[in-house]
């Protein structure tokens, strides 16, 4: 062999490199791709890129052999006349014909009823696309994957905070000295995250996990605090009494910037019980933002306004007003609300000992008050204080689907913004951080349309199809109070539900419940497998056919990058472009990738060309967008306003000459301007020399304390992040779900829900949080059913997408469910034998696998490794489909009926997040004659037209040659 | 004289398998290449790669720890894998330390393997040589590679720093540098076979609280040391 | 270990031709000295053929070991370090002097060339065959080395494995050289049945000696020092890849341990008491089948006594694949 020492890699062949953003998972970092003779030859991490400063995680790392996978789909494809669908019998048609067979549906349906078209998606990152599209369609019936992700913890927090985890902020972890992670496995800031836990450790943070598992980040925690599924809402209630009884609490920042010390009538038999008092005789400005015509109740002076200049008011007792009126400030509540919360009893429901909690506490509590952090920052407040500094309390929180995934996850998740509320965290340094656009108003502005008028033939949504209710009025229902979205969001059934419930489109539909549809389109969700709950059954429903002989759902169109199990199902297939072959942007619009110090979008720029027939969905968007002549995408006289995806992104603005589009950099005629300014044409250009993101560092007067810093505030209204600069009062006490429960009392004029949600409304909707056992526990016999089942995200896969990477199949081609060795032993099974798992709705049989890094009420498995027969480009025998299984046969996406209702979501009451890590289970031996593969098993998806033919035993990729030898 | 090698820091290392397949990417298309699979899209896919991260638990549940523990050939400063080769073709670097093997020598025989106590070198069931990590020589010597870039793939692409990469021999390196002060460790000492990659151990860090400081003066408790006087009986109604 | 049988085949072959030219050549020292009737030169010449056949089928079997067999002639570059090197070299030595020895005798090169101390007349084929085995000889030493070297695997690292491996090819070319006797019928089966038994009976002894070495010997590595953590429990959970690698398949047997019982059962039967007494019988019963049968049956065990020597060697690379998830 050469002498390696010798050796030049840059030799071999014609090396080019190219930048872009990745999209082996959402996280989204930059990349750089070293070709090789057109073919690539090593991606790596873009080390100037602000996400992953050079890194690269296991998914990123394996792009190439999602670029050579025989699971790609290549052509448009359309079920063969006569054929059954589901039986993946299909033939190619052109894109042309794809085109006209969709315009003149779908023109149809819009001109007729625009309600019969949904459009749903999954794990996507272009919801600005695709919810404009569905909002000019005039559909109601959109949504992407938030609300059977993570809805809880975006509404939980942004309805608290303003802002959020999940790519909404995060933990300062540079600066923390305490980092609490609960619920988290993988997580959408992937990267990012490992890079902050590390170097957090390394400068001797201390690191604790509040998770029923021990496995990935929380393996490398200081301590792991195991916990019983669905009951950190006890927890952290418990832990907010300790902080009260201790006075432990950041006083004066939550007097400054929260509304604890705002007076709520406290008067059960007044119609406003339980909202603030509020001064008419102060002028209001018109919006959706928090009017500041509220009192404290200040030590000497009595009520005085809020934010009265010198004024000292009290967080707690009760009070009487002038006119006879009993008020309490919001913390006295909140302190009232937490008394009976006790560790004690907070034991009983978590598995957690007191003494644990009450030390957790206290760490919380003695870190933030006595590790402050004081940064030569100056800033200006709303009110016209100066700083001189920013101060902070070291203490970092990070939540995930752990608590997000419950049907209590809102209100958990309210507690926990609670408790990072009264140890001062919010938007300082070493706590909680935002990332732009938030913090946005306490709810944000965007509202659904409020009744069925708001959708009209031929003509756009009049609303936004997802929003942010703040009152009943907002709700998106009917005269009878019913739903008008097929999904039910933002009816009384989740009135709060502002990412959809993408969960039960299939299922209502598939009823006919609130009313049939025509055409189902989904692009990037594998509804038939992995995102869907109760997929056997879901399945059925896919080709469930009505007395007439036509389908229930008659058109099913999905747009997928590979053979996935949805696609099997569909009556016409758009194959999509991997991430290499296409341009994407992340944007201001949709959920961009900001940084604590300010806002970052970015892009992709194809570095390979389309696959085969393959052609980015973008594209497709735009072209139907067209020829349906939707508002946005043609001019006055009808004709094309946009040539494609690329040039849609440079030309478009929100509204003609607002200067905002998809792209905050870079704008103006020739570049000079950012956030807003008028189309660049060479915007795509000026992208890709910065390695394909924008980045944009806010002054540090700017960086913090955001909520209420007025710098920043209306630097944001100047740039159309926010249409306020309003200060951001964090909301301890919560009117918005006040006025709900008022409602529902009947104590408020206006919109009431129907009988049967009247009680469920009122018990949910509480301004304050409280514990309550998860909805489907409550329903379930838990003596048959005595085990939680959880699944978790491994982080060398992304959902159902991996497995036709020759890889990182290597890494999981199958999963067990882990069990602790003394479930096994009370159930009589081994580590490594057969066993079935059995929830009230189903049951899989399995191996297991025995840890001691489970909480012995909780049994798990990797999510979504299991996979259906030939699907994937896999082999028929390949061991995702004989050996893995899927837990989502077990989940169930409706409640048992009740009096409540007889189909209500398996979902959370006030956001409709589905309720994945609810589900109960049982566990036995299988039988020593049962077959050793998993069940369910499916018919086997046969290899599609235009898919490569599955390789044979051996594969050597080698960049320039590979295929050639 | 330098010997080359890893440190791996098991306090942080999150078992995220970026080294393993950042390992097979660079590897594959490079001077150690391919690095073959075998069933790629069949039952029991398998195929050879430098590097595993394999999972360990560590004590019973509730005080289970979780150890993440990636592996990839340790270059021993003293390699039984090397005398034992019939042909020559594994061999140790006598400019760097770095363990390798020559696919152009190299017979198949396994023989090194046996020889190697840490199950750190895989045969390449189609190309049929001994194939193992060969520290990404081709990338740290590569001098038209910024000096960024002359680490290892796995060293780059490992998101939590796990991974340290250097000379053991220079005192002075980074690498040296964190075996004297955070006490890092050879795998399987009790060979004598002195692997030049370490790794360094899990540490702790607690919060002590004395209860003397639980309650401070500025206790903001004292601020709300309000009552209301709503006509109850006191010592006021009673004594005189 | 996972058993190779490519191994399995060149070990006990080559053994077993080992044996069978010891077994001549000490047949002809034997009628040397008088103690035994002389045997005309094609007895040597065809029973060096079969002593032949044996190696060079061994050594068939060894390129089936291989993954570049093309390339073997490079495994002599390293005979200094490696005992792998040193086998290949001295295999095709063995080979190439029992081919000569057999010649000499078929070309009947039987002319004292010389006598020593007046009574003994030193003739080609002696001189040959001194050499012969003394390198039949340092083949053993080379062939059992190859496993007796490696010092992880502990079940082999000891003496006892050279011991047992030279035992073996001596009993069973002896057994063979018996059964060479009686299929042609001369009158040297017990002679050659007699040091066969012999052979056998030590190597019971010492294999015995192995086996109970092997039950107790505690290894040196454990989960423990295998990833540098102290404490009483420590189990894997995933080792990286969950269909497999090179590292499951080529140092685990993928056995039961009632099947590896199984297996020491049936080779200490095949290999120890069932040829003594067919030979035994043979002697009795004057049969000139039996020892063949002898023969074959303690060769059968010898296989499964490979299979065996294989399968008990637990490598301490082991400890880092233990289980998948
Ligand atoms: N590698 C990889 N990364 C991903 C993804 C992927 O598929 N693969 N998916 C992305 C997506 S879409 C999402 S939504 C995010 C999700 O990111 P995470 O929320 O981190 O993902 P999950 O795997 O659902 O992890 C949930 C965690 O909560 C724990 N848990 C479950 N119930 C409870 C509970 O009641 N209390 C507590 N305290 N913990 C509980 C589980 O044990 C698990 O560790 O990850 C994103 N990142
Ligand atoms: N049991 C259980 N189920 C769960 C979860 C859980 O924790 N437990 N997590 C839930 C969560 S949080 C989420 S977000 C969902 C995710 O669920 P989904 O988003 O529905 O599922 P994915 O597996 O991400 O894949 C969606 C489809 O996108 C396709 N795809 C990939 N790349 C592209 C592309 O570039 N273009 C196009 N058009 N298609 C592409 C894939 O091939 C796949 O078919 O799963 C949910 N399901
Ligand atoms: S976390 Fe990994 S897969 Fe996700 S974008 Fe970053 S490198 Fe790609
Ligand atoms: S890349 Fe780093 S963190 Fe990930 S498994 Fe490897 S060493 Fe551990
Ligand atoms: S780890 Fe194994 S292969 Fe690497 S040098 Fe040491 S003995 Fe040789
Ligand atoms: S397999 Fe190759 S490297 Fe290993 S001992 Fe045999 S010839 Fe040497
Ligand atoms: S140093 Fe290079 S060859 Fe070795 S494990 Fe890391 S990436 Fe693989
Ligand atoms: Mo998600």
């Amino acid at each position: 062999m050469q002498d390696p020492i010798t050796y030049s890699d840059s030799t071999v062949g014609r090396v080019e490199v190219k930048e872009t953003t990745c999209y082996m998972c959402a996280c989204r970092c930059g990349i750089r791709v070293h070709l090789r003779d057109g073919e690539i030859r090593y991606i790596e991490g873009n080390p100037n890129h602000p996400l992953n400063k050079g890194v690269l995680c296991a998914k990123g790392s394996s792009g190439i052999m999602k670029q050579y996978s025989p699971g790609r789909l290549t052509k448009p494809l359309r079920r063969k006349p006569g054929a059954e669908r589901g039986t993946s019998q299909f033939e190619e048609i052109s894109w042309e014909a794809a085109f006209e067979l969709l315009t003149e549906r779908l023109g149809r349906l819009r001109a007729e009823d625009p309600k019969r078209f949904a459009l749903f998606t999954g794990r996507d990152q272009m919801q600005a696309l695709t919810g404009l599209f569905a909002k000019q369609f005039g559909t109601p019936n959109y949504a992407a994957h938030g609300g059977f992700c993570s809805v809880n913890m975006a509404a939980g927090l942004i309805y608290t905070i303003g802002g959020s985890f999940w790519e909404f902020g995060g933990p300062d972890l540079d600066r923390a000295k305490l980092f609490v992670m609960i619920g988290t496995a993988e997580d959408h800031h992937s990267n990012p995250l490992k890079i902050a836990i590390s170097e957090f450790k390394r400068r001797g943070g201390r690191f604790v996990s509040i998770n029923p598992i021990r496995t990935g980040y929380s393996a490398i925690a200081d301590e792991w605090v195991p916990i019983k599924p669905g009951t950190d809402g006890a927890l952290l209630l418990a832990i907010i009494h300790e902080i009260i009884k201790l006075g432990l609490y950041d006083r004066d920042f939550l007097i400054q910037y929260t509304n604890s010390a705002e007076l709520v009538v406290d008067d059960s038999t007044r119609a406003d019980h339980g909202l603030f008092h509020r001064r008419v005789d102060v002028p209001i400005e018109e919006g959706c933002i928090d009017p500041e015509n509220k009192l404290w109740w200040d030590r000497a002076k009595g009520p005085v306004l809020t934010h009265t200049p010198g004024a000292d008011p009290r967080l707690m007792g009760s009070y009487t007003l002038d006119d006879g009126t009993a008020v309490k400030p919001g913390f006295q509540l909140l302190k009232e609300r937490v008394e009976d919360y006790t560790p004690e009893w907070a034991a009983g429901i978590t598995g957690i000992p007191a003494d644990t909690i009450r030390r957790l506490a206290q760490e919380m509590g003695v870190t933030a008050r006595d590790q402050k952090i004081e940064l030569p920052i100056q800033w200006t407040d709303c009110w016209d204080n100066e700083h001189d500094s920013v101060t902070g309390n070291p203490v970092a929180f990070h939540a995930m689907r752990g608590m997000a995934a419950h049907s209590n996850g809102f209100q958990t998740i309210r507690a926990l913004g609670i408790l990072m509320t009264l140890l001062g965290t919010i938007d300082r340094p070493g706590g909680f951080r935002h990332k732009a656009p938030f913090p946005r108003p306490i709810p944000p502005c965007p509202k659904p349309p409020h009744g069925p008028e708001g959708v009209q033939p031929n003509t756009p949504l009049d609303g936004m199809p997802l929003g942010w209710p703040a009152r009943p009025e907002d709700l998106f229902v009917d005269a009878a109070g019913e739903a008008v979205r097929l999904d039910k969001a933002f009816s009384w059934e989740y009135p709060l539900a502002v990412h959809g419930l993408m969960h039960n489109v299939i299922t209502n539909a598939w009823r006919g419940d609130p009313y049939p549809i025509d055409t189902l389109f989904l692009f990037m969700a594998n509804m038939a497998w992995n995102s869907t709950m109760n997929t056997v059954e879901v399945r059925k429903m896919l080709v469930d056919k009505s007395e007439d002989g036509e389908y229930k759902i008659p058109f099913l169109v999905v747009c997928d990058t590979f053979s996935s199990e949805t696609v099997a199902f569909a009556d016409l297939v758009l194959p999509d472009t991997s991430y290499l072959e296409r341009h994407d942007v992340f944007s201001m619009l949709d959920r961009p990738i900001s940084e604590y110090d300010g806002p970052v979008d970015a892009v992709r720029i194809p570095v390979l060309p389309p696959k085969g027939d393959c052609k980015p969905f973008q594209d497709v968007l735009v072209e139907l967008g067209s020829r349906l002549k939707l508002p946005a995408f043609v001019r006055d006289d009808g004709s094309r306003k946009y040539r494609d995806y690329p040039d849609f992104i440079v030309n478009y603005e929100t509204s003609p000459g607002s200067g905002i589009g998809f792209l905050a950099g870079w704008r103006g005629r020739g570049g000079e301007k950012f956030l807003k300014g008028e189309p660049n044409p060479r915007q795509w250009e000026m992208y890709a020399k910065n390695g394909c993101f924008y980045h944009h560092e806010l002054p540090r007067s700017y960086q913090y304390m955001r909520n209420w810093n007025k710098g920043y505030l209306h630097w944001s209204r100047a740039h159309g992040m926010t249409r306020y600069a309003e200060p951001i009062l964090l909301n301890v006490y919560s009117e918005v779900l006040q006025r709900f429960r008022l409602a529902a009392q009947g104590k408020r004029p206006g919109r009431r829900p129907p009988e049967r949600l009247r009680r469920r409304v009122e018990s949910y909707f509480d301004p304050l949080p409280f514990y309550y056992e998860p909805l489907e526990t409550k329903l379930t016999d838990t003596h048959k059913y005595p085990l939680n089942a959880l699944t978790q995200r491994p982080m060398a896969m992304y959902h159902s997408w991996d497995s036709q990477n020759a890889w990182l199949r290597q890494i999981h081609s199958h999963n067990y469910l882990f069990v602790n060795p003394k479930v096994g032993a009370a159930n009589g099974f081994d580590d490594g034998d057969w066993i079935w798992v059995e929830s009230p709705h189903g049951k899989v049989r399995c191996m297991c696998r025995f840890s001691e890094a489970v909480e012995p009420g909780t049994v798990w498995t990797w999510n979504a490794i299991g996979k259906a027969s030939g699907a994937w480009g896999l082999s028929h025998g390949a061991d995702e489909s004989r050996k893995g299984f899927l837990l989502n046969h077990l989940i169930s996406e409706e409640l048992p009926p009740t009096g409540n209702g007889a189909h209500l979501s398996n979902s959370d009451p006030i956001t409709g997040q589905a309720a994945w890590f609810d589900v109960r289970v049982r566990v036995y031996k299988a039988g020593a004659d049962e077959p050793k593969i998993t069940s369910p098993q499916f018919d086997p998806m046969p290899l599609l037209p235009g898919q490569e033919r599955r390789r044979g035993r051996w594969q050597a990729y080698v960049a320039g040659l590979f295929g050639k030898r | 004289m330098s010997q080359l090698a890893l440190v791996i820091d098991l306090n942080v290392c999150v078992g995220c398998h970026a080294c393993v397949t950042s390992c097979k990417q660079w590897n594959t298309s490079g001077w150690a290449g391919p690095l073959v699979d075998e069933n790629p899209y069949d039952a029991d896919p398998t195929g050879t790669f430098f590097n595993r991260v394999q999972t360990f638990e560590v004590g019973t549940f509730p005080d289970t720890e979780t150890v993440h523990f990636p592996k990839s050939c340790l270059h021993c400063e003293d390699p039984p894998c090397v005398p034992v080769c019939p042909t020559g073709a594994s061999h140790k670097r006598a400019d760097n330390g770095i363990v390798l093997v020559d696919y152009d020598k190299c017979i198949g025989c396994k023989y090194c393997s046996w020889a190697c106590p840490y199950g750190a070198r895989e045969v390449d069931e189609q190309q049929k040589v001994m194939k193992k990590c060969t520290l990404c020589i081709d990338r740290i010597t590569d001098l038209t590679l910024p000096e960024r870039e002359r680490k290892p793939a796995c060293v780059l692409a490992c998101p939590t720093s796990a991974r340290l990469f250097g000379d053991v021999q220079d005192p002075d390196s980074e690498v040296s540098i964190a075996i004297r002060e955070r006490g890092g460790y050879q795998l399987m000492p009790e060979w004598g076979t002195k692997p030049a990659n370490h790794y360094l151990p899990r540490r702790k860090t607690r919060i002590y609280i004395d209860p003397e400081e639980l309650i401070r003066a500025d206790n903001p408790l004292r601020k709300e040391d309000l009552t209301t006087y709503s006509g109850e009986e006191t010592l006021d109604d009673v004594t005189w | 270990m996972h058993p190779a049988f490519s191994v399995i085949f060149l070990t006990t072959l080559i053994g077993a031709g080992q044996g069978l030219f010891l077994a001549l050549y000490t047949g002809q020292i034997y009628a040397l000295a008088n103690l035994l009737p002389a045997q005309g030169d094609e007895f040597y010449a065809f029973g060096s053929l079969v002593a032949l056949t044996l190696l060079v089928g061994g050594l068939i079997a060894s390129f089936f070991h291989l993954g570049r067999p093309e390339r073997a002639w490079r495994a002599a570059a390293r005979w200094r370090t490696s005992w792998l090197s040193r086998e290949v070299l001295v295999l095709p030595l063995v080979m190439a002097l029992v081919f000569a020895y057999g010649l000499a005798h078929w070309t009947g090169h039987t002319q004292p060339l010389f006598t020593l101390g007046n009574w003994l007349a030193v003739d080609a084929t002696l001189l040959i065959g001194l050499a012969a085995t003394l390198a039949v000889f340092a083949l053993f030493v080379c062939t059992a080395m190859i496993y007796a070297g490696v010092r992880f695997l502990e079940e082999w690292s000891s003496p006892l494995t050279v011991v047992n491996f030279t035992l073996f090819g001596l009993a069973s070319g002896f057994m063979l050289a018996a059964a060479y006797s009686a299929f042609i019928g001369n009158q040297l089966v017990a002679f050659f049945g007699t040091w066969s038994v012999i052979f056998t009976v030590i190597a019971l002894v010492s294999r015995f000696a192995s086996l109970t070495r092997n039950a107790q010997l505690r290894h040196k590595s454990t989960v423990q020092s295998a990833i540098g953590v102290r404490h009483q429990t420590v189990s894997q959970k995933a080792q990286g890849a969950t269909a497999g690698s090179f590292n499951t398949r080529e140092f685990f047997h993928g056995r039961s341990a009632g099947t590896l019982r199984t297996v020491r059962l049936l080779f200490l039967f095949l290999v120890f008491p069932l040829p003594i007494l067919l030979i035994g019988a043979a002697y009795a019963t004057q049969s000139p089948t039996l020892p063949i049968v002898a023969f074959a049956v303690q060769y059968l065990g010898l296989l499964f006594e490979r299979w065996y020597f294989f399968a008990e060697a637990r490598h301490p690379q082991n400890l880092y694949y233990q289980s998948v998830a």
